[in-house]
């Protein structure tokens, strides 16, 4: 009988044969309470996961379950030193993926519904619609504020938070490639070709994140400031690897991407012009790059890929509009928790804008 | 290299282009294109031109 636990494929820890570059370890993140501590434990040991519960609490802001979920997508991408990559399809681990999901999914359904049926009802092109209603959002600017007002340790601050998600800049929706056909498989891969540096190593987005780390002189390492990072940081990157990583949900992630593109391009201008402003010009270099790279991928993800999904299936309208919801309720949650965090009223973000 | 190039406009935005190797503006001045897909300004607002950097939005927004 299948006793519910992957063992090792050897003595050797599968993990140490995977090619890594210096600095590519990652680490365990620090106990931060009983959901993710039950998963590091596991991982640590190499033992079986012990039973745990998740409260009724929402979990999107629930820094212990977000910080869970992450260690249980980073067996996807990463993994982490010392952890038996076999771990990646336990099917404990993967239960209790699940279990978060869903409630992830639950929470941003309902935090989206009212505006999805108001926008559903407009009869517009996918594509417009999409780049419109990341347009209509009339969330709190962050990216104002990092442009006129923020100190360095702010941004600085906001340079680590974002890392979490930019040095694996692209690699969650291209899970989404397989999964897709024809007209939007094609359009994703040629956005994807240029963030992952249209063959060039030096241009790879994730990698340009990390130098600007450098520039501003923080730590460039996949990892490093995880045990910093707060719960809305760690579920804006999770969004993305729920949304790649199950197959149900592409849709959803195709208009999360799309969306996420179409607040990209100005935002990137405004931090680039912040990061000069505070004498951080060589920072600057990564959201320079995006102005010009996320006008033009917010077209394609919008037009194209989305364009595309929905031509080929019309039901799935709600579902892509849906996903583009989720990017602009995260980008709020985001910005909302990084102005607290900071101790700027919302007044003065919005004054900013 | 004989490649087709490919333009297509987007309503109310850039112009993007596939398959240039070279774009040259109004003053003569070759820009050369260093990803797959580029977009164009079209609004004259872009602040890097010849490339499009998103303001078309906020001219879009000030329109009556």
């Amino acid at each position: 009988m299948f006793d519910g636990f992957v063992k090792p494929v050897d003595e050797m820890s599968a993990c140490n044969r995977l090619p890594r570059q210096k600095g590519d370890i990652v680490r365990l993140p620090g106990p931060c309470g009983p959901v993710s501590g039950r998963v590091v434990e596991s991982l640590q040991g190499g033992r079986e996961l012990r039973p745990v519960a998740i409260g009724n609490e929402p979990v999107l802001v629930d820094r212990d379950v977000q910080m869970a979920l992450w260690v249980l997508y980073e067996l996807f991408y990463r993994g982490f030193e010392g952890v038996d990559a076999g771990r990646e399809w336990d099917p404990e681990l993967i239960t209790l993926r699940g279990v978060i999901e869903r409630r992830v999914e639950r929470e941003l359904r309902s935090a989206t519904r009212g505006r999805l049926n108001q926008l559903l009802a407009r009869e517009e092109a996918v594509g417009d619609l999409i780049l419109d209603l990341v347009e209509e959002d009339e969330g709190p600017s962050l990216s104002s504020f990092l442009r006129r007002d923020a100190t360095v340790e702010q941004m600085r601050d906001f340079l680590s938070q974002r890392s979490v998600q930019q040095l694996k800049e692209s690699d969650p929706q291209a899970f989404l490639i397989p999964r897709l056909t024809g007209r939007a498989k094609a359009a994703l891969a040629e956005l994807q070709y240029d963030e992952f540096g249209g063959g060039r190593a030096s241009h790879l987005h994730q990698d340009m994140y990390a130098e600007t780390l450098v520039s501003a002189g923080l730590d460039p390492r996949y990892g490093a400031y995880i045990d910093e990072a707060t719960a809305v940081t760690l579920a804006a990157a999770n969004v993305m690897s729920l949304l790649a990583l199950n197959r149900r949900l592409v849709p959803v992630g195709v208009g999360h991407f799309a969306a996420f593109e179409a607040s990209s391009s100005v935002p990137s201008r405004r931090i680039a012009a912040g990061l000069e402003r505070l004498g951080l010009g060589a920072a600057a270099r990564y959201f320079e790059e995006h102005v010009e790279a996320d006008a033009v991928h917010e077209q394609i993800a919008a037009r194209d890929v989305c364009g595309a999904v929905v031509e080929q299936t019309p039901d799935l309208l709600s579902e892509v509009v849906f996903g583009a919801l989720c990017t602009v309720h995260l980008d709020r949650l985001s910005a909302d928790d990084l102005l607290t965090r900071w101790g700027v009223a919302g007044d003065e973000s919005e004054a900013a804008s | 290299m004989n490649r087709e190039i490919q333009v297509f406009a987007c309503p109310h935005g850039p112009l993007l282009v596939r398959g240039a190797d070279i774009v040259v503006d109004e003053s003569g001045d070759e820009h050369a294109v260093e990803r797959p897909v580029v977009a164009l300004c079209v609004c004259e607002g872009s602040g890097r031109k010849p490339w499009c950097d998103g303001t078309h939005k906020s001219i879009r927004r000030d329109l009556p």
